[in-house]
C-alpha cells in the first residue's frame, strides 16, 4: 500500500541569528535585513514523509502559506524529493494569526485532495506557538499526534507513532488520515540531490511566471504556465479566490489575536557589583553569600 | 461591542492521577484575574477517579469544578479531551481560559481554540486585565497576554478584543503558587461523558513516564550554563560547581539546543521559570527569554567574558572572565572556606 503525504512548511526569519544591524535604533526589528530560512522542524517533517514514500511508495506534496518569496522553501522541498509544491499566497493573508492560517491551510488541503498523512514541524522559530498543526487538524476533522519522535510502523490504514510526553514517551496507534507534528531530532533531513537542484532551481510559481512575462499578454502567461507544467517545473499557486475563501476568516480580518503593543527590550540600569575574577575577589563574594545564609 | 462573560477557567492537567503544578499556579493567577473581572474562578478536570484533584482546586480558590470522570478518561487523549473541553467552553463561553504550556496543554488548547474560533496566545510570561484603546475603539477589561517575541528582541502585548473567549497558555513556574489558608467553598458539577466513535481513532498502546526527575523550581541554588561554554566537555564545570555548592544544574535554551544539557533543565520562557535564593549564570548572554525565567531570583551572579552581555543587567554580582578560569577558582576558594 502506498501513502500520500502533505507537508506543511514555513519560511521564517532567522531569529536565532539577529545581529546588531537588524535591531533599529528605536528598538524595532528591521525584517528586510533578516535572512529568511526554511524552518528546521518542517524540514524534518518533510524527511519523515519522504521516508514513508521510500518505504511504501506514494507521493509527497509540500505546502506553504506565505508571501511570494516563500517559493524559496518550496524549491528546497523539491530539491529534497517532494513531488509537488503549493504556494498559498494572497495579500489578504497578511497578518494572519494561527487561527486564520489554519483556516487557509485546511481549505488548501481540501482542494489538493486525498491524503493519508499531514506532516508539519512541531513549531516555527518565529512564533514558537505550535498551534497551526493542531488547529489545521481540528478544521479538517482528523486526529493529530504532536511532538512525534518516530513512526514505528504503518499497516494498512493505521500508523504506530512514538511521541514525547512529559517525563517520557507514549506509543499511539492512529487511524489514517492523521496530522503529525515532529520534533527536531526525529529524523535527519537528507541533503539535496544535485540532479534535482539543477532542474528544480528553475521551478516557478504563477507569481514568478507573471514577473517573467512582464507586460506580455495574459495569453502568454497561460502559455508559459503550460510550458512549466509540462516540464514539471510549475509550483502550484493558489490565491484566496482560487480557494473560494471567506475573506473575513483570512489575514488580519480573520485573526482574533491582535498585537496591542510592542516594546523593545530595555535593560534596567546596570547596577550590579563588579567582582574581580581573582581568588580575593571571589573569596569576598563567597564570604558575603555565607553571611547572607545563601551558602552554608 | 461583544458581551463577555467574566468567568476565568483553568484547565487542570492531570498525569497518572496527579495534578500538574502549573495548573495550580494558573489557578493562583486566575483567582486574581477573576477578582478584577468580578467573575468566578472555575476549574475543569477530566480524568478517572479525579475527585481528589477536583477538591484540591478549592485550595487555590476555585469556586466550581466541572468534572468529567470516567474510566475511559483516565489518560489524556487529544480527541476525547478536546471534544469534552470544546463543548464545555462553547456552551458556557467563559471570558478567559488558561492552560499550562505543557506538551498536553499545547496539544489541547489549539484544538479548543480552533473549535470555538477564538484567539490563543502561547507561552505568556504575564497576564493582566486592563481597559484598552485599540484602533479607536475602547475595550473594557481585556486580557493582556504578554510574551517575548521575535527571538526575544521585543515584548509583545497580545489582545483578543473582538472575541468573547480569550485563551492563553503559560509555562510552568511563571505564575506563583499561592494556596489559600482555608480552601474556598466550592462545588463540583459533574459533566456527562458519552463515548463517541471519534474517540477511538487514536489508541494508547504504551506509556512510559518518570515524573519529577528534576525539580528546578524548588532548588534553593541553581547553577546554569549557556552556549558560551562552547562544548559539552566544558559544561561539566557547571556540574562540578553545582555539586560543590549544593545546587541544581540548569541551562539556557541555546545550551539545550547544543546538547550540553537536557531539556528538562532549561530555564526561560520556553523552559521553567525559577526563583532560587542564588542563581549563577555562566556563559549565558541573557536573552529576554532566559531572563524571563530567572530574573526574580533572590541573588544572581553572572559570569561572562563579554562585559556587555545583557545578563549583567539583571545580575547582583558580575564577574567578567573566562569560565575556564573563574569556575575552578570559585570551586577551590569555596572548598577552602568550608574547611
Amino acid at each position: 500500500m502506498s501513502y500520500k503525504s502533505i507537508v506543511l512548511v514555513k519560511q521564517v526569519p532567522d531569529t536565532a541569528n539577529i545581529s546588531g544591524q537588524v535591531m533599529k535604533e528605536d528598538g524595532t526589528v528591521n525584517r528586510a535585513l533578516l535572512p529568511a530560512i526554511f524552518n528546521h522542524e518542517d524540514r524534518v517533517a518533510l524527511e519523515m514523509a519522504l521516508q514513508i514514500k521510500d518505504n511504501f511508495g506514494g507521493e509527497v506534496a509540500a505546502v506553504t502559506m506565505g508571501p511570494p518569496r516563500a517559493s524559496d522553501v518550496l524549491r528546497e522541498c523539491l530539491f529534497m524529493g517532494a513531488d509537488d509544491a503549493y504556494l498559498i499566497s494572497d495579500r489578504k493573508f497578511a497578518g494572519a494569526d494561527t487561527l486564520a492560517t489554519s483556516y487557509v491551510l485546511s481549505e488548501a488541503i481540501k482542494k489538493i485532495g486525498d491524503y493519508d498523512f499531514i506532516f508539519a514541524g512541531r513549531q516555527a522559530i518565529d512564533g514558537d506557538t505550535a498551534q497551526v498543526g493542531p488547529q489545521t487538524a481540528e478544521k479538517l476533522g482528523i486526529p493529530q499526534v504532536t511532538y512525534a519522535q518516530e513512526i514505528l510502523n504503518i499497516n494498512g490504514k493505521k500508523a504506530v507513532i512514538k511521541k514525547k510526553i512529559e517525563g517520557g514517551y507514549e506509543i499511539l496507534e492512529a487511524a489514517l488520515p492523521v496530522l503529525v507534528t515532529v520534533l527536531k531530532d526525529a529524523v535527519f533531513p537528507r541533503p539535496y540531490k544535485a540532479k534535482r537542484v539543477m532542474s528544480y532551481k528553475n521551478a516557478k510559481t504563477l507569481l514568478e511566471l507573471e514577473k517573467l512575462a512582464e507586460g506580455n499578454s495574459l495569453l502568454y502567461i497561460d502559455q508559459l504556465k503550460h510550458e512549466y507544467i509540462s516540464k514539471h517545473l510549475y509550483i502550484n499557486t493558489m490565491t484566496m479566490d482560487d480557494l473560494k475563501l471567506d475573506a473575513d476568516r483570512c489575514g488580519v480580518a480573520g485573526s482574533p489575536t491582535k498585537v496591542h503593543k510592542i516594546e523593545s527590550v530595555v535593560l534596567a540600569g546596570n547596577k550590579h557589583e563588579h567582582i574581580e575574577p581573582t581568588k580575593t575577589g571571589i573569596g569576598a563574594l563567597i564570604d558575603k553569600l555565607m553571611e547572607d545564609h545563601i551558602f552554608g | 461591542m461583544i458581551k463577555r462573560n467574566n468567568d476565568v477557567w483553568v484547565y487542570i492537567e492531570q498525569r497518572s492521577g496527579k495534578p500538574a503544578d502549573v495548573s495550580m499556579e494558573l489557578l493562583s493567577k486566575g483567582r486574581k484575574l477573576a477578582h478584577q473581572l468580578n467573575g468566578a474562578l472555575k476549574a475543569v478536570v477530566i480524568g478517572f477517579n479525579a475527585e481528589g484533584i477536583a477538591k484540591e482546586t478549592f485550595r487555590y480558590g476555585a469556586s466550581e469544578v466541572l468534572l468529567a470522570d470516567h474510566q475511559e478518561l483516565e489518560h489524556y487523549k487529544t480527541l476525547t479531551y478536546g471534544r469534552i473541553l470544546s463543548e464545555l467552553v462553547d456552551e458556557h463561553r467563559p471570558g478567559v481560559v488558561l492552560f499550562g504550556a505543557t506538551i498536553i496543554g499545547r496539544d489541547l488548547a489549539p484544538r479548543v481554540a480552533s473549535f470555538i474560533k477564538s484567539g490563543l496566545t502561547a507561552d505568556c510570561t504575564d497576564l493582566q486585565i486592563a481597559d484598552v484603546k485599540y484602533l479607536r475603539n475602547d475595550y473594557k477589561n481585556l486580557l493582556l497576554q504578554i510574551r517575548p517575541a521575535f527571538g526575544g528582541n521585543i515584548i509583545a502585548t497580545i489582545i483578543s478584543p473582538e472575541v468573547d473567549v480569550q485563551m492563553a497558555t503559560v509555562r510552568e513556574g511563571v505564575m506563583r503558587l499561592e494556596p489559600l489558608d482555608s480552601p474556598a467553598e466550592g462545588k463540583i458539577t459533574l459533566v456527562d461523558y458519552k463515548m463517541n466513535g471519534f474517540d477511538d481513532l487514536v489508541k494508547i498502546i504504551e506509556q512510559h513516564r518518570q515524573e519529577n526527575k528534576v525539580n528546578l523550581k524548588s532548588a534553593p541554588i541553581i547553577v546554569a550554563g549557556g552556549y558560551g561554554l562552547g562544548t559539552k566537555e566544558n559544561f561539566k564545570m557547571i556540574h562540578e560547581l553545582a555539586l560543590t555548592i549544593g545546587g541544581e544544574v540548569a541551562g539556557s535554551r541555546a545550551a539545550v539546543d547544543a546538547g550540553f544539557v537536557t531539556a528538562d533543565r532549561q530555564v526561560g520562557q520556553t523552559g521553567v521559570t525559577v526563583r532560587p535564593k542564588l542563581y549563577i549564570a555562566v556563559g549565558i548572554s541573557g536573552a529576554i527569554q532566559h531572563r524571563a525565567g530567572m530574573q526574580e531570583s533572590n541573588k544572581i551572579i553572572a559570569i561572562n567574558n563579554d562585559p556587555d552581555a545583557p545578563i549583567f543587567g539583571v545580575a547582583h554580582y558580575g564577574i567578567v572572565g573566562d569560565a575556564e578560569q573563574v569556575i575552578p577558582t570559585f570551586i577551590n576558594v569555596f572548598k577552602q572556606k568550608l574547611r
